[in-house]
């Protein structure tokens, strides 16, 4: 379902994802792991065509991602790691907005975005400005509007973070639902280890934009010879903490993004 | 469709919602039309220019038309930096519904802003021939989709407001001064006349003039066909811009 090859992203001089290989399989779980600045955000960033490689191929629902980034659009769907909500529109407006970009159905958006309001708690608050909410609202919100039309594929790019464990747990059930029964195939990225453990099928480690291994979980503690994930993770990746490298000034936009939250 | 629709409807939820800068916004042009236009009444009309601010007004609201659709253009930066352009961006319609969306929402925006306007220079003393006033509304509709296009095609390739003097010193206010709108463009040095005469918006106020004063320089054929086609250039260069667009 999802194929790049000898991909590559530079910005100048700084190597951000490092020539690597992803392939996940139609209807497949997959989990995209590594530390701080590993290169995850970049490469999905490529992935959902937002981002042109340096340099690489890839493939998604057969469409050739960099030739026919319009066509490639309609088959996936996306969680962004950073804010993209319009903060002057209401909740219910902003997934308006997004189920008529997607071509949805009246109809179908309308039964949709009710559903999805309950499952993140945002019901009673539709009609609120979105510059009102706290962080965690926002991010729920978020989640709620990537979930809105039933892709293909689903980027989520560290969709729980910032979320107390009940929410947490309702979008993890609702996405293994979207999985099971829609056969969505699921990329995700998370640096909760036990989210892994509960959904993914599959998984890659990337660290300094390479990656350092994919398999599933048990292959990857036999081969890292630990007890659980997280010290596979740890054993594998090191326990050094990790600076934002890179081009400070074009870096600026994101590292202020992160910051207003 | 549907796309430029929701994008066009949030341009205008977020203009209506924002009522201070609605009315901020007719600042300028009051002072343009007190200051400059009661300023030089009195030479112009020595000079046997007739009437000035029956000359002034349609350059006045050519102006806000001109001033209000660029600066929504521009507006882009701020989804970029607020995030939300890639909800727009990885959705699955084309380049040119984004664009046309955009353009059109902020020339809707810049017409209202342009009607107030307008009732404020017939308070000042302007008498239009309304008889023609769609044929107003047409140029004004040409002017604004134009500099909203222009404002956008811009703002694709610009990551913060840093820049945003130089386009304001350097782009925008020349077009405006430039294009015969406080000043006749008849008689003109040679240099500036021929900066007139290939800047779009000096067709755009030529045609408000004609509409609402029966007083033109150039055919207004030509200058529908000239608003058409800049805006044709624009929307081209805007949607290869956007093409290019990194998020
Ligand atoms: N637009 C950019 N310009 C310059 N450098 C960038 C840009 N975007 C990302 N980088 C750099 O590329 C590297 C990888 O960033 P990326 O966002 O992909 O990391 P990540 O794995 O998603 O990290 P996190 O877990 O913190 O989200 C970082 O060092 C970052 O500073
Ligand atoms: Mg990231």
């Amino acid at each position: 379902m999802i194929e790049a090859r000898n991909l590559t992203k530079k910005f100048g001089d700084f190597i951000a994802v490092d020539n690597i290989y992803i392939k996940v399989n139609k209807g497949e779980v997959f989990a995209f792991l590594g530390p701080n600045g590993a290169g995850k955000s970049t490469t999905i960033k490529m992935l959902t065509t937002l981002l042109t490689p340096t340099s690489g191929d890839i493939f998604l629902n057969n469409h050739n991602v960099i030739e026919n980034p319009h066509e490639t659009r309609r088959s996936f769907g996306i969680v962004f790691q950073d804010p993209s909500l319009d903060n002057e529109l209401t909740a219910e407006e902003n997934m308006q907005f997004h189920a008529v970009l997607y071509g949805l159905k009246k109809d179908v958006y309308q039964k949709r975005i009710v559903e999805l309001l309950n499952l993140v708690e945002l019901y009673d608050r539709k009609d609120s400005y979105v510059k009102n909410f706290s962080g965690g609202m926002k991010r729920r919100l978020e989640i709620a509007r990537g979930l809105l039309h039933h892709p293909k594929v689903l980027f989520l790019d560290e969709p729980t973070i910032g979320l107390d464990p009940q929410t947490r747990n309702h979008i993890w059930t609702y996405i293994n639902n979207l999985n099971k029964k829609e056969n969505v195939t699921i990329f995700f990225t998370t640096h909760h280890m036990e989210e892994v453990e509960r959904i993914a099928q599959r998984v890659a480690i990337i660290d300094h934009g390479k990656i350092l291994i994919t398999g599933t979980i048990g292959e990857i503690i036999q081969k890292a010879d630990t007890k659980n994930l997280e010290d596979a993770f740890i054993s594998l990746t090191g326990s050094k903490i990790r600076e934002e490298t890179g081009n400070v000034g074009l870096n600026q936009m994101r590292i202020s993004n992160k910051l207003m939250r | 469709m549907n796309a430029i629709y929701i994008l066009w409807l949030r341009q205008l939820k977020r203009f209506v919602r924002k009522k201070a800068s609605i009315v901020g916004a007719l600042g300028q042009p009051i002072i343009f039309l007190l200051a400059i236009g009661f300023g030089f009444s009195p030479i112009y009309a020595k000079a046997g220019g007739g009437n000035y601010i029956q000359f002034l007004a349609p350059g006045i609201i050519v102006m806000t038309v001109l001033f209000t659709s660029i600066f929504t253009g521009l507006e882009i930066i701020w989804d970029k930096q607020f995030g939300f352009l890639k909800e727009t961006f990885v959705a699955p319609i084309s380049r040119l519904e984004i664009l046309l969306g955009k353009t059109l929402g902020g020339a809707t925006v810049a017409m209202i802003q342009g009607t107030f306007v307008f009732l404020i220079t017939l308070i000042a003393g302007f008498r239009p021939d309304l008889a023609s006033l769609p044929l107003a509304l047409l140029f004004l509709f040409l002017v604004a989709v134009l500099s909203s296009a222009l404002g956008a095609a811009i703002a694709a390739r610009l990551d913060d407001m840093q820049g945003f003097p130089l386009i304001f010193n350097f782009m925008v206010q020349p077009l405006f001064f430039l294009s015969g709108a406080i000043f006749p463009i008849k008689d003109l040095p040679p240099a500036l006349s021929f900066i007139t005469k290939i800047n779009p918006f000096s067709y755009g106020v030529d045609g408000l003039r004609y509409a609402f004063n029966g007083a033109n320089v150039f055919n207004p054929v030509l200058s529908i066909s000239v608003l058409c086609g800049f805006t044709a250039v624009i929307l081209a260069a805007g949607v290869y811009q956007f093409s290019k667009v990194q998020l």
